[in-house]
């Protein structure tokens, strides 16, 4: 059991920081190139190889490495130096809980593809990200600088707003679900259902051959499209990247609450950061995309087909290789989107930050709990 | 190793509030050590079998509350002799005599729980247990909470008003 756990932690650990942390900056500065039409990251060469810029993340953590870590004067040492790490750790842990292969049964061992199976998945996702504002207010305050206190009191209150309303934007697929458990959402989005049966539940119509036809994968995104929306917003605002990048703000205060690091110190908080985009990825995968799932192709589906050839043990080895696969797949797709909205956005000024966070998503979310509620209500009535 | 995980926590909470009042030179370096105490906190109640508190307990003390405690304090960057000496020293006795009577309660509770555990149920501390519990038996309780919440809202959003007009 322990071994299954070390086995697992060393694959995810490895496989989100260690393949998606390097490749992601490159792929932000790709990204950014073709988005702004240049040719971009080709600089960093090593005898003429420059490898399409894929030396420049090797460059970047040189660079850090190599660099003088600085303490200001009159700033509080020891959380100065502890801060950097409080932002890398809940960005780490969140994986924990996060389902990247669903539960599979070989002879009489059944084993499940998630570190921590916990119940309450969700909550530890949104108690461990509520630690996350430590790190920025510990940084900003410790460092004794007029812009770094700025940064950390936008920081503070930009996260704490935004935690509110990211919860409420998740309680509608809570609803849906009727769990909490990360890896019992994924089982449930492994089906699908036909768009047009609420015409028979409810009204009692038939529905017409071809539209009885159409069916959606059991994905959060179809069942709360308006969810995915703004939970996405919420959560990309937590990680403080632009278009919601107040705190930082350097055209207002300079770099905000990380101005006074240098060195690997900084490339912590670079860390978190650039981190945060590939565990966000994973969040909203196994929340709304389906997790693991293959649409229209349920686990039941690929295990019976297969072995009816190749016998069992095969077929759930295609079964895991094919549900990672589609949940990195998946993870890449989100980090994508995050990119271009990145580069796609101008920075939101501080007000319109906190407005768009009350006077917008709180409304809409607690209006979408309402109406997620009477549906699940009149459905159930109908059925 | 429950109990190893008992002591850890339970020391590491001690700890963070022995910080919180030793450090009344720096009051966001004694908030950050509260946040220490919340999480072990947490950690304790999760190793009761306590799950949601457990997890409600970061989510809220640790995550939202302290993170307000701290924004006060950077705000206001208060210092210790702006306080007046009377005021301080009723503070001091206020903590006195509340720190005795929880003492004394404390000791009043304490052979009732040296006795054998009650039986736990199987979904206890889990969210549907709470959930259910919540919205069924205390509803009333609940909505009154609620209510009052409401008007500690309004009461704030009308106080902030009018230092504004």
């Amino acid at each position: 059991l322990i071994l299954g756990v070390i086995v697992k932690l060393l694959f995810i650990v490895l496989v989100v920081a260690g393949l998606f942390l390097p490749l992601i900056t490159w792929i932000e500065r790709k990204q950014s190139a073709v988005m702004q039409d240049r040719i971009g990251a080709n600089r960093a060469d090593v005898f003429g190889l420059t490898l399409i810029g894929l030396l420049h993340p090797a460059a970047d953590v040189l660079k850090l490495l190599a660099k003088e870590d600085v303490v200001p004067a009159g700033a509080n040492r020891v959380l100065h130096q502890l801060a950097p790490v409080m932002a890398l750790v809940p960005a780490l842990v969140t994986l924990a809980v996060i389902p990247f292969g669903g539960v599979y049964t070989l002879g009489d061992t059944t084993f499940s593809l998630v570190v921590a199976d916990i119940d309450w998945g969700m909550l530890f996702v949104f108690a461990v990200g509520s630690l996350a504002t430590y790190g920025a207010v510990m940084a900003g305050w410790s460092s004794n600088s007029n812009w770094g206190l700025l940064g950390s009191m936008r920081a503070s209150a930009q996260m704490i707003s935004y935690e509110v309303t990211m919860g409420l934007s998740l309680v509608g697929i809570f609803m849906c679900f009727g769990t909490l458990k990360l890896t019992e959402m994924a089982v449930l989005q492994d089906q699908s259902f036909r768009l047009f049966g609420f015409l028979e539940h409810v009204f009692g119509l038939g529905v017409p051959g071809i539209l009885d036809w159409v069916r959606l994968p059991m994905w959060g995104i179809f069942l709360q499209p308006l969810g995915f929306i703004l939970f996405l917003t919420c959560i990309m605002a937590e990680n403080k990247r632009p278009p919601f990048d107040a705190p930082e703000g350097e055209s207002e205060i300079v770099a905000g609450y990380h101005m006074e690091y240098s060195g690997m110190r900084f490339g912590l908080f670079y860390t978190a950061e650039f981190l945060e985009v590939p565990v966000i990825g994973t969040i909203v995968t196994s929340l709304f995309l389906g997790g693991w799932a293959i649409p229209w192709l349920s686990t039941a589906d690929i295990v019976g087909g297969v072995s009816s050839v190749f016998g069992q043990g095969f077929a759930v080895g295609v079964c895991i290789v094919l549900h990672v696969t589609s949940f990195l797949l998946k993870v890449v797709l989100m980090i994508w989107l995050q990119m271009a909205l990145r580069w796609t956005l101008p920075r939101f000024r501080y007000d319109q930050v906190m407005d768009l966070c009350w006077k917008m998503i709180l409304p809409i979310s607690i209006a979408n709990i309402f109406v997620t509620g009477a549906s699940i209500l009149f459905l159930e009535r109908g059925a | 190793v429950i109990d190893f995980l008992f002591y850890l926590f339970a020391a590491l909470a001690v700890a963070g509030a022995l910080g919180m009042l030793l450090n009344t030179r720096n009051a966001v370096a004694g908030a950050l050590s509260l946040v220490g105490t919340m999480v072990s906190l947490g950690a304790i109640y999760v190793l009761l079998d306590a799950y949601l508190i457990g997890v409600l307990q970061i989510l809220v003390y640790a995550g939202a509350i302290v993170v307000l405690f701290l924004f006060v304090v950077m705000l206001l960057n208060l210092r210790q002799d702006e306080f007046s000496p009377e005021r301080l020293r009723f503070a001091k006795t206020a903590g006195v005599v509340i720190g005795v009577l929880v003492g004394l309660e404390l000791l009043l509770v304490l052979p009732a729980a040296l006795g054998p555990a009650a039986e736990i149920p199987t979904d206890f501390g889990g969210y549907r247990a709470v959930g259910t519990a919540l919205f069924t038996d205390w509803v009333l309780a609940f909505e009154v909470t609620s209510l009052l919440l409401l008007a500690a809202m309004v009461g704030a959003v009308i106080l902030a008003k009018r230092r504004i007009d």
